[in-house]
């Protein structure tokens, strides 16, 4: 048997469907694997060896007793772990949480178990999701497999490195303002939004309420479709979850694998062009619509105007969001407390807890939203940042009357050196300057793999209208199809 | 400090007081406001929560829809528009009684806005305009250990239960009550009882101040005639009907105090004592909490349709102030009389007891007299006094039938609310039916005649009146388990008198 690692999910899935190779083999494969490499990766916070291997023999005893399976089931899977596993450690990535084993599991979670997925651990971020370099774990960074002195994107840092490196064939991530494309892009690796409320966000600990968006991670488009129609659907635990079927993007992803885009039309953003991105992205983006064009896809220049105050709108939104939902902790009921030595008051040991759990980024996005909100101020900054979002959302909607998606590099930048951009906050946030509007409108968008520059990958974002996530794994696939996939090399 | 404060009718006589009040009521709802868990009272402290009450890191709330359903309808019987579409905010700040370390509330979007209630004082009505009925999330239970105040401050230990933390609030706000003059304690507590009634006649809380289902806080201020309204105190903590009132006189008193000294009224909430029947101050404007409220993002915006709304509306019940009147009418009670049963707090159990058969005037006789008598010696409130409007009305019944007399109703009426039964086996068993075997009866009149005989032939000679003599012998012999009018009945026609 070759080695499994090295395979996708769907042919994993196809292993053990047929009995070619057990869940358990499946699994040890990549716990090995895990053994083998992430000590030079971290891409994982926690290896959870016996709930992976218990998951593993009971997806075997299902089979052997002639139980019908799903389409992934037997494949391993790596959480990011700002989803709550029971009785598993769920941090965040921060020292905060250290140690917090919550009682009940998210709804991705139960749903990737029913799924018969079998989850191998907990996978590394920025704190609290705030970053696009993984630099801002708590727990130290997680190194990119195509040159491990440089950044797997972030926040999801961890979830991409763990495909990039054979760790995991698939992998879940959230994405608030692009931390499930931006990782996706600069690891060679495709990072699906869907839709905000086409994935449950119960059992997701909370950065931004009305940007995060759980969502697959995987080496090849099918495979991250696969695992989008695994976890996706209405959950009447999330009020904010949509009451409506997923779009069938499986389907979706197989007819784009077909090459064929005829038809179809492609937006560029104008606002996009100009100095957004260094010269190799700008490159690869441009051989890649080239490639589009060549699979009949038509494409067009469309202006969305107001996409130039997406990133200042963002970071008052979902700071203020943040300084609210990070409230809670506060060393009373759960997690990390500090100074509680009989002496201090309540509120004394609240703040020191908070000072001693939190690290720099988090402090500074909740002063940044306790300051926004702040009597006197909420207009001109909260309100006036909601009014912006509303007219990023009528661009989008404007941009969709004329093309089905619209198309841009994922991140202006290659993955860079660890500690290039941490000393300024600025130049962090502009990495996911095109990945931001679409968490502001709430519509989905999916990178993938388009070209290399200087060696390091480029990945190529497509948006479309909400509730169409179909048609941005149609378009992902086909250009898959047509640039084949990206292997770093060895470890 | 000591000073002295003045005479209530000379503050009045002087400065006008403007009141407000804000109430909190907790719904019954069978399940909290956003998660699933019971909201029974009592319990096991920290056994009816969940990740979501409990405000564990990823946890969603999910609006209760049966709480939105009570809130509208409370909102439409104290006359209110309702939103047609409003969204719930969130109210930042730190306590260890929040879970989340905010409060789901609503803010500038609240679900029922600009109503009244009309309130009955001293035969006069008032108009209490009402400002905004909204949906909020209640708070955990603090208990602060080894301080002397039992407040956070000097505590060395805070114990926390959130079995109450996310029970389903609804906070009725009043706009600001001018020109109630003297009686501003008094309409403070009509107002009061007349919300709490309403909100019983809906069947959304059990509405008890005891239990802090029904929490009062109390604006109050003073101004000289003329002038503008004075600065405001918010009194906390007043859980009693009683308090309402007390609350208001006192914090008039102490304001006019202030104010007579030359100084000038803090604006600032106080806490009011039941104990002493004051109030000392708390937090003051100048520290208070920024909540930076904002729209909570977890929940979407509600959007009742207006249609449902009309639906509620016209299946509202008839309002305790109409039903009084109407029972006023029906039971052809004058105001005085009305009042006196309204004082009693009988209106509800007179009415179950004609509703089990008894006329409203024997209802209202039991249960003001011997009852109400009964319950104010023994302390407590007469819904408690032991008897049911059910055994009132199968006691009067008896009466009725001429099984019992008035002197024997009372006597089983005391083995009801002595518990032993029913009034028919009390009667059995105690055997004080009237004795109506008139055969018995006969050769006891027979005795008494014999034994009587000058009495009897004063009757026979026209004095009828002086059967009452030989009617006391029949039931003193009877021991009083004969009917009266019946022992008259066969004297007369055995001494041969016309009756």
């Amino acid at each position: 048997m070759t080695d499994v690692t090295a395979m996708t999910a769907t042919q994993i899935a196809g292993l053990v469907a047929t009995g070619a190779a057990s869940a358990v083999e499946v699994t040890q494969a990549h716990l090995d694997r895990i053994a083998a490499v992430d000590g030079r990766i971290n891409a994982f916070l926690h290896v959870d060896t016996e709930g992976a291997l218990a998951a593993a023999r009971d997806i075997d005893a299902r089979r052997a007793a002639g139980e019908e399976l799903g389409p992934l089931a037997g494949v391993p899977v790596a959480v990011k772990d700002v989803l709550t596993t029971k009785g598993v450690p769920t941090t965040v990535g921060s020292k905060i949480l250290e140690g917090w084993r919550p009682p009940y599991d998210s709804t991705i979670v139960e749903r990737l178990r029913a799924a018969g997925t079998v989850m191998l651990g907990k996978t590394n971020m920025d704190e609290f999701a705030m970053g696009s370099s993984t630099e801002y774990s708590a727990y130290g960074p997680t190194r990119n497999p195509w040159d491990t002195d440089r950044i797997p994107g972030g926040s999801g840092g961890g979830s991409a490195a763990a495909l990039a490196a054979y760790e995991a064939p698939l992998a879940i991530g959230s994405d608030t303002g692009g931390s499930i494309r931006q990782p996706g892009a600069v690891t060679g690796t495709v990072g699906a939004k869907p839709t905000y409320g086409g994935t449950s966000r119960y059992g997701l600990v909370a950065f931004s309420s009305s940007l995060d968006t759980p969502g697959p991670c995987a080496r090849t488009v099918l495979d991250a479709a696969l695992l989008h129609a695994a976890i996706g659907g209405h959950d009447p635990r999330d009020s904010t979850s949509i009451p409506a079927p997923v779009p069938d993007v499986v389907a979706a992803a197989k007819l784009g694998a077909t090459g064929d885009l005829s038809g179809v039309r492609l937006g560029i953003v104008t606002e996009f062009g100009g100095e957004g991105a260094e010269p190799g992205v700008t490159a690869a983006f441009n051989e890649a619509v080239a490639t589009l064009t060549k699979l009949g896809a038509e494409i067009v220049e469309v202006s969305c105007p107001h996409f130039r105050y997406a990133l200042p709108a963002y970071y008052l939104i979902a700071p203020s969001e943040c300084s609210s939902n990070l409230a809670r902790f506060d060393g009373v009921r759960f997690g990390l407390r500090t100074g509680d030595d009989g002496n201090r008051s309540l509120e004394e040991v609240m703040s020191l807890t908070r000072e001693a759990g939190f690290g720099p980024e988090v402090k500074r996005r909740i002063m940044l939203g306790t300051y926004a909100l702040s009597s006197g101020y909420y207009d001109a900054y909260y309100g006036q940042a909601q009014k912006v979002r509303t007219l990023i959302t009528r661009d989008f909607t404007a941009a969709f009357e004329r093309v089905d998606a619209l198309i841009s590099p994922t991140t202006p930048f290659v993955a860079f050196p660890l500690g290039a951009r941490t000393s300024d906050p600025y130049q962090m946030y502009l990495a996911d300057l095109f990945t931001i509007p679409s968490n502001l409108y709430g519509g989905p968008g999916i990178s993938v793999p388009c070209g290399l520059s200087d060696g390091l990958p480029v990945g190529l974002q497509v948006m479309a209208p909400t509730l169409a996530d179909d048609r941005m794994y149609r378009v992902a696939a086909a250009l898959e199809s047509a640039v084949g996939t990206f292997t770093p090399p060895a470890l | 400090m000591t000073t002295t404060l003045p005479a209530y009718d000379e503050v009045v006589a002087r400065y006008e007081p403007v009141i407000g009040l804000e109430t909190h009521v907790e719904l019954g709802t069978n399940t909290k406001m956003f998660c699933g868990c019971p909201t029974d009272f009592g319990g096991e402290p920290n056994t009816r929560v969940c990740p979501v009450c409990l405000g564990l890191p990823g946890s969603l709330p999910v609006a209760n829809a049966a709480a939105i359903e009570a809130t509208i309808r409370i909102g439409l019987a104290l006359n209110c528009s309702i939103a047609t579409w409003c969204r719930f905010a969130r109210k930042n700040y730190f306590y260890p009684d929040m879970p989340k370390n905010f409060q789901i509330s609503q803010y500038d979007e609240p679900l029922c806005v600009d109503g009244y209630l009309d309130v009955d004082v001293n035969g006069e009505t008032v108009r209490i305009g009402i400002e905004r009925v909204h949906l909020e999330e209640d708070t955990g239970k603090t208990l602060h250990v080894g301080g002397a105040t039992g407040r956070i401050h000097g505590a060395t230990e805070s114990l926390v239960d959130y079995n109450r933390a996310g029970i389903p609030l609804v906070e009725i706000v009043t706009k600001p009550i001018p020109g109630t003059g003297a009686l501003a304690p008094e309409v403070a507590r009509a107002y009061v009882t007349e919300l709490r009634d309403v909100i019983r006649s809906l069947g959304v809380s059990d509405v008890r101040m005891e239990e802090g289902s029904l929490r009062c806080d109390v604006n109050t201020s003073l101004n000289l005639p003329g002038q503008e309204w004075g600065t405001r105190t918010e009194t906390k903590n007043v859980n009693s009907l009683r308090s309402v009132e007390r609350a208001v006189r006192s914090e008039m008193l102490r304001q006019a105090a202030v104010l007579d000294a030359g100084g000038r009224i803090t604006q600032e909430t106080r806490h009011f004592h039941e104990d002493t029947g004051d109030t000392t101050p708390g937090r003051s404007k100048e520290t208070a909490t920024d909540y930076r409220y904002f729209p909570e993002p977890d929940l979407v915006p509600l959007a009742p349709d207006p249609a449902w709304v009309a639906e509620l509306k016209a299946a509202l019940p008839e309002l305790p102030r109409l039903h009084r009147r109407r029972l006023q009418q029906d039971w052809g009670l004058s105001e005085a009389d009305m009042q006196s049963v309204l004082n009693a707090g009988a209106v509800e159990l007179i009415e179950a007891t004609v509703a089990a058969g008894a006329t409203p005037a024997a209802a209202r006789k039991w249960w003001l007299g011997e009852l109400s008598r009964r319950a104010n010696e023994t302390g407590v409130e007469l819904a408690d006094v032991g008897a049911t409007p059910a055994q009132v009305a199968e006691l009067q019944g008896l009466v009725d039938a001429g099984k019992l007399n008035d002197k024997l109703a009372r006597t089983v009426l005391e083995g009801v609310v002595a518990g032993e039964g029913s009034p028919t086996e009390i009667m059995t068993n105690r055997k004080l039916e009237v004795v109506s075997d008139t055969g018995a009866l006969t050769a006891a009149v027979d005795e008494a005649i014999a034994a009587n005989s000058a009495i009897a032939d004063k009757v026979r000679s026209g004095k009828v009146a002086a059967a009452g003599a030989l009617v006391g012998a029949v039931m003193k012999a009877t021991r009083g388990q004969a009917d009266a009018q019946t022992v008259r009945t066969l004297i007369l026609e055995r001494l041969g008198v016309e009756g």
